[in-house]
C-alpha cells in the first residue's frame, strides 16, 4: 500500500475536461525532457510515445485502470488513474538501473587500482565454499595460500605475507578483527560476500598504506537492477557429519529503494583425517547481514548491519604442555587424543563475534566527481578457552573485547584523460583485555588513534596505456596499559630503555604505560598498457609502511597451541616494503596465458625466531622472540586458461615463492612451497546445464627452511638423554584429486534448482601442510563427499 | 536483555576512553609455583621444594632438599602443589584429587636404582592419582628424582597404573627436577 501512495506522489497530474474513454498525455524523465518511444500498457490497450513525447490511449473503459509504463533509458512506471482522465495526463520517468550502473562503474568503485591487475573470485566460486571459510575460497587465486590451525582456523597468505600484512576491507571499511596470531582468522562470512578480489600489493592507497602483503576487499552483493532476487543454499559433508546453510534475499533498485538481507548458519562435528577422528573439530557459525539503500536522484544513503559469530573447536591433541610433550607428540605421529566423533566443542576453542554497523553516504555531485562519506562501528570479541583445572573450565583464558570507529571521506573526479582520488580516514580503537580470566593477556589494553589521508591520480594516455601515481601518509598513536613480571621486565632490558613507561607496581608486576606514536609515508605508480593483439601489461612499484602490532609489542608469555613462549619487543620499529609487481596477459582466441612475477624487499621484517630456553614449574620451553632482519621474496604466479571445442576448458594455475633473510642469508619460515592446481571442466549447458570438473592439487615439499630444532633432555630409560625436537622441517610433498559435478533444474515457478556434487581428497590420501600450525600433530582431514542443493528465485 | 547489552556497549563505545579503573594487575591463578614432596620415614621428616614465584616468567625454579635420605629405608611420601602467588596461598593438591581421574603424578628415579616408588591412592576408577605414594630407597648413591603431573592423560595406557609414563599422553601441568642424595 505504501508504495503505491508513494507512486502517486510520484506522478504529477494536470485535470482537464477531455474527451470521454480516451488519455491524453506526455512522457518526461525528471528533468522535464520528453521521452520519446515510451510504451503505454492499459488493460489491452497500448499505445507508443511521440518524439515530442506526446501519447493518446483510446477505447479505454471507465473507472480504476493500472497504467504501466516503460522506456528503454528508464525505470518502469506501474500506477493507476482513474478513467476518463480529467486532462492530460503526465507520466515522469525516473532513471534506469543501466544508467545508475554507469555513474557507479564511471565513479570507478569496481576498480581498486587502476594499474592493477586483481584477483577476483565470482560468486559461483564462492558458492561452493559455502560451508567453508573465506581463506579456504581464496586459494582458487594463484599466489594465495593458507596458514591454518587445524582446518577451521584459515588466514589467507598473498605471495608468502599473512596476517596484518594482508588487511582485508569488507565493504570500503577495514577489517579490525584481533587479526594478531596464527590463529585468528578474518571474522567474516563468505556467504555474505557478493565479490571478493584479492590485490597483491599495496596499490589500493585508499584502503591503507600498510598492506605489505597484499589486501583481500570483500563487496557485499549489489543490484542496482529493478528485481528482487534470492537464493539459499544448504550443503552437507560427510567428512564433519554437517553443513551449512545459507538464505538470502535482495531487492534491487525499487521505488528509490533497495535492500539486501542474508543469514547463513554452519554445523560441523569433529573432522576426520583418513586413519583417525580429528578429536574436536567440529565448528558452528550463525551469520547475518542486512542493508537498506535509499537511492536518490543526486545522492545515496545506505545502512547496513552484519554479524558473525562462530565457534571454532581446536585440535585437542594440538594442546600440549612443556617440550617433552612437544617432542612426544611430533615424534609418534599420531595424535596423543583421539576420541569417538562427537559435534561436542570442548575445549580448547575459540569463540568470536564480530558487529559492524555501517553507514554510507554517496554524493554525486556531477557526471564526473562524487564523494562518498562512511562511517562504521565495529564490535569484536574474542574468547580462547584453555584445557583448565576445576573452575576455570568456563573461564575463557583469552578475553578480548576490540571496538573501533572509522569515518572515511573519499572525493573522486574525472577530467578528460585524468582520475583523481583523494580522501581521508580517522579512526579510533580501544582494546579491553579483560583481567578476570586468571590469565595475563598477551594483547594489553590500549586506546589507539589513527588518521590518514592519501591522493591518487591516474591518466589515460593517447597510445592507450594509463599512468597512475599515488601517495598516502598515516599517524598512529598507541597509548596501552599493561602489567609486566618484574622479571620479565628486567629480562627484556627495559630497565634502562623504557623505565619512563612504569607507572605504578603491583606485587611482583610493574604496571606500565607504553605510548607510541607513528608517522608514516606509502606510495604506489603503476603503468597499464592494453595492446591491441591481445596482449596486456601491468606494471606497479609500491612502498608500504607498517607499525608493529601488539602482539609484536607486548607478547609475553606462553603459547599453548605451539608450546613455546612468545616474547615481543617494545624496541621494535616500522617495517617498510617495496614491492614490485608485474602481470603480462595474452589473449589468443581460446587461450589466456596470465604470467605474474614479483620482488618484494621488506626492511626491519618483524618475525618471530627462536632464541633459546627457560624453564618453569611445568617444565622446559622453547623461547622464540620477535626480532627485526630484512627480507627478500621473489615469486611468480601463473595462471593459463584454455577453451577446447565449446564444452572443454583446462585450467592451470602456479606459483612458486623464495624468501630470503637478507641478514642471515637463511631461507624465511613459513613461506608457501610450490603448488600447482590443474582443472578440467566439461560444460554441457543443454544437458540441464550440466557441467563436471576434476581438479589435481599437487603441493611440493618446502626445501628452504630456516633450522630451527633444538635439544632438550628427556628421560629414556634411568637416565636423562639429549633428543633433536623437530620442528623445522617441513612435511612431505602430497597430490590431491577433487571432483565436482553440477546440474540446473526449472519448473519451480521462476525458481531455479541447481544440485551439486563434490568429492574432495577422492582417494583419501593422508597428508600434512606446511602451513598448518598443527602439521606436528596430526594429519590433514582425509576424503569428503558434498551435497550442495541451491535453489535461486 | 542480550539487545539492552549489546546496546549500552554500543553507546559506551562511543566514548572511547582507556578507562583505568578497568585495568588491573592479573593474579596467574592457575599457576602452579610450589612443588612440595614430603617424605617421612626413619624417624624423620624429608621435604624437597621446588619454587618458582615469577610463574611462567624468566625466572627459574628454586630447588632446595631439607636434608638427604637414609639408605634402604621406607618411606610414606606425600606431594602438595601450591600457588604462593595467591593470598591466603592456594592449595592446587585439592582440585588434583577432585579431579583424581584426570590427572596422575610421576616419579621418575634417575638412576632408577635410587629406590621403588608405589603408588598409594586412587581415584574414583581405581586408578593411582600419585599424591600419596611410598618409596624404599637403595644403598646409599647420588642422583635425581623428576616429578611430573599430567592432565588429561590416558590412565588406561600401557603401565600408566604402575607409574611409567611413556604411554601417558595429556599434558603436563608440572615438572620438576630434585637433587637427591642417599647416605
Amino acid at each position: 500500500m505504501q508504495s503505491t501512495l508513494f507512486l502517486w506522489m510520484c506522478v504529477l497530474f494536470c485535470i482537464l475536461t477531455s474527451a470521454q474513454y480516451r488519455i491524453d498525455g506526455t512522457v518526461t524523465d525528471e528533468s522535464g525532457k520528453t521521452l520519446s518511444g515510451a510504451h503505454i500498457h492499459v488493460l489491452s490497450v497500448h499505445a507508443f510515445s511521440q518524439a515530442d513525447g506526446s501519447f493518446t490511449a483510446q477505447n479505454l473503459p471507465a473507472g480504476q485502470q493500472r497504467f504501466y509504463v516503460t522506456h528503454d533509458l528508464c525505470k518502469p512506471l506501474d500506477t493507476t488513474l482513474t478513467v476518463p482522465a480529467n486532462g492530460l495526463v503526465k507520466f515522469i520517468l525516473k532513471p534506469s538501473e543501466h544508467r545508475l550502473e554507469s555513474v557507479t562503474v564511471r565513479s570507478g568503485r569496481q576498480e581498486f587500482s587502476a594499474t592493477v591487475k586483481e584477483d577476483k573470485l565470482k560468486s559461483s566460486t564462492l558458492e561452493k565454499y559455502s560451508s567453508a571459510s573465506l581463506g579456504d575460497a581464496l586459494r582458487e587465486i594463484a599466489g594465495v595460500t593458507a596458514l591454518k590451525t587445524g582446518s577451521t582456523v584459515v588466514k589467507p597468505v598473498i605471495n608468502g605475507l599473512y596476517g596484518i600484512r594482508v588487511p582485508v576491507i569488507t565493504s570500503g571499511i577495514r577489517l579490525e578483527d584481533q587479526q594478531w596470531g596464527a590463529e585468528h582468522a578474518p571474522n567474516t562470512d563468505v556467504n555474505a560476500a557478493g565479490s571478493v578480489s584479492v590485490i597483491k600489493g599495496a596499490s589500493a592507497l585508499q584502503y591503507g598504506g600498510d598492506a605489505i602483503g597484499g589486501m583481500v576487499i570483500i563487496e557485499p552483493v549489489s543490484s542496482t537492477r529493478d528485481t528482487i532476487f534470492g537464493k539459499s543454499i544448504l550443503t552437507l559433508n560427510s567428512n564433519g557429519r554437517g553443513g551449512a546453510f545459507t538464505t538470502s534475499l535482495h531487492r534491487g533498485n525499487f521505488c528509490d529503494w533497495a535492500w539486501n538481507v542474508s543469514a547463513s548458519g554452519k554445523y560441523m562435528g569433529d573432522r576426520e583425517a583418513p586413519d583417525y577422528v580429528l578429536s574436536n573439530t567440529g565448528n558452528r557459525e550463525a551469520n547475518f547481514y542486512a542493508d537498506a539503500k535509499y537511492i536518490g536522484k543526486n545522492a545515496d544513503l545506505k545502512f547496513s548491519y552484519s554479524l558473525y559469530s562462530a565457534t571454532l573447536g581446536i585440535l585437542r591433541a594440538a594442546h600440549t604442555g612443556n617440550v617433552n610433550d612437544l617432542y612426544n607428540s611430533i615424534n609418534n605421529q599420531v595424535p596423543s587424543v583421539v576420541d569417538d566423533f562427537t559435534y561436542a566443542t570442548d575445549n580448547p576453542r575459540q569463540k568470536v563475534m564480530h558487529h559492524v554497523i555501517q553507514a554510507d553516504y554517496l554524493r554525486r555531485i556531477s557526471d564526473k566527481s562524487s564523494l562518498q562519506i562512511r562511517y562504521a562501528f565495529q564490535l569484536n570479541n574474542r574468547k580462547e578457552f584453555d584445557l583448565r583445572r576445576a573452575d576455570f573450565k568456563d573461564v575463557p583464558a583469552l578475553d578480548l573485547q576490540l571496538i573501533t570507529h572509522t569515518a572515511t571521506a573519499d572525493y573522486k573526479i574525472k577530467a578528460d584523460a585524468t582520475n583523481l582520488k583523494t580522501g581521508i580516514v580517522l579512526s579510533a580503537q580501544s582494546n579491553f583485555a579483560n583481567p578476570d580470566t586468571g590469565v595475563m593477556p598477551l594483547i594489553p589494553t590500549y586506546t589507539r588513534l589513527d588518521g590518514g589521508w592519501y591522493g591518487v591520480a591516474s591518466r589515460n594516455l593517447a597510445d592507450g596505456s594509463t599512468l597512475e601515481g599515488g601517495i598516502r601518509y598515516d599517524i598512529s598513536k598507541m597509548d596501552a596499559r599493561k602489567f609486566y613480571l618484574k622479571s620479565r621486565w628486567t629480562e627484556r632490558g627495559y630497565d634502562e630503555q623504557f623505565s619512563h613507561f612504569i607507572v605504578g607496581e603491583s606485587g611482583n608486576q610493574w604496571e606500565t604505560n607504553p605510548i607510541f606514536t607513528f608517522h608514516n609515508v606509502s606510495a604506489s605508480a603503476g603503468w597499464t598498457k592494453n595492446f591491441i593483439n591481445g596482449w596486456e601489461v601491468f606494471a606497479n612499484l609500491n612502498m608500504a609502511a607498517r607499525n608493529p602490532g601488539p602482539s609484536e609489542l607486548f607478547s609475553d608469555g606462553l603459547h599453548h597451541s605451539t608450546g613455546i613462549i612468545e616474547l615481543g619487543d617494545l624496541s621494535l620499529e616500522r617495517e617498510v616494503g617495496f614491492k614490485f609487481n608485474a602481470t603480462v596477459q595474452k589473449q589468443w582466441e581460446a587461450v589466456t596465458v596470465s604470467v605474474n612475477p614479483y620482488l618484494n624487499r621488506i626492511n626491519g621484517f618483524m618475525y618471530l625466531a627462536p632464541t633459546g630456553f627457560e624453564t618453569t614449574t611445568r617444565g622446559a620451553f622453547p623461547v622464540w622472540e620477535y626480532r627485526q632482519t630484512d627480507a627478500r621474496l621473489w615469486g611468480i604466479d601463473v595462471k593459463a586458461t584454455a577453451n577446447l571445442f565449446d564444452v572443454w576448458q583446462y585450467q592451470f594455475l602456479a606459483a612458486y615463492l623464495n624468501g630470503l633473510n637478507v641478514v642471515s642469508n637463511e631461507p624465511l619460515i613459513d613461506m608457501p612451497p610450490f603448488n600447482l592446481s590443474q582443472r578440467i571442466l566439461f560444460k554441457k549447458p543443454q544437458w540441464n546445464g550440466f557441467t563436471a570438473e576434476l581438479r589435481s592439487e599437487f603441493t611440493a615439499r618446502q626445501s628452504r627452511y630456516p633450522d630451527n630444532n633444538f635439544e632438550t633432555n628427556i628421560v629414556q630409560g634411568d637416565q636423562l638423554v639429549p633428543v633433536l625436537v623437530d620442528i623445522s622441517s617441513p612435511p612431505a610433498s602430497f597430490h590431491l584429486m577433487h571432483l565436482q559435478a553440477q546440474m540446473e533444474f526449472t519448473g519451480f515457478g521462476a525458481g531455479q534448482l541447481t544440485v551439486g556434487v563434490a568429492v574432495h581428497n577422492i582417494f583419501d590420501t593422508s597428508y600434512r601442510e606446511y602451513l598448518n600450525r598443527q602439521r606436528f600433530f596430526a594429519d590433514e582431514p582425509g576424503r569428503n563427499v558434498q551435497l550442495q542443493l541451491k535453489l535461486t528465485y | 536483555m542480550k539487545h539492552l547489552k549489546l546496546m549500552s556497549i554500543v553507546l559506551s563505545a562511543f566514548f572511547i576512553s582507556c578507562n583505568d579503573d578497568d585495568v588491573k594487575a592479573v593474579n596467574e591463578e592457575e599457576v602452579i609455583t610450589t612443588v612440595v614432596v614430603t617424605l617421612t620415614g626413619g624417624g624423620e621428616v624429608i621435604t624437597l621444594t621446588s619454587r618458582d614465584l615469577d610463574g611462567d616468567g624468566p625466572g627459574l625454579p628454586v630447588v632446595t632438599p631439607s636434608g638427604p635420605l637414609t639408605a634402604n629405608t621406607t618411606y610414606t611420601g606425600s606431594i602438595g602443589f601450591f600457588n604462593e602467588l595467591e593470598s591466603p596461598v592456594d592449595n592446587i593438591t585439592l582440585e588434583v584429587e577432585e579431579e583424581g581421574t584426570e590427572h596422575q603424578v610421576f616419579y621418575q628415579a634417575l638412576p632408577a636404582s635410587l629406590g621403588t616408588f608405589t603408588y598409594a591412592d586412587t581415584d574414583a576408577n581405581g586408578k593411582p592419582i600419585g599424591l600419596l605414594f611410598e618409596l624404599i630407597t637403595a644403598d646409599a648413591q647420588s642422583g635425581q628424582l623428576v616429578v611430573t603431573l599430567r592432565h588429561d592423560l590416558n590412565k588406561s595406557g600401557s603401565g600408566v597404573a604402575t607409574g611409567d609414563i611413556t604411554n601417558a599422553g595429556g599434558s603436563t601441568d608440572a615438572q620438576v627436577t630434585y637433587p637427591i642424595a642417599i647416605e
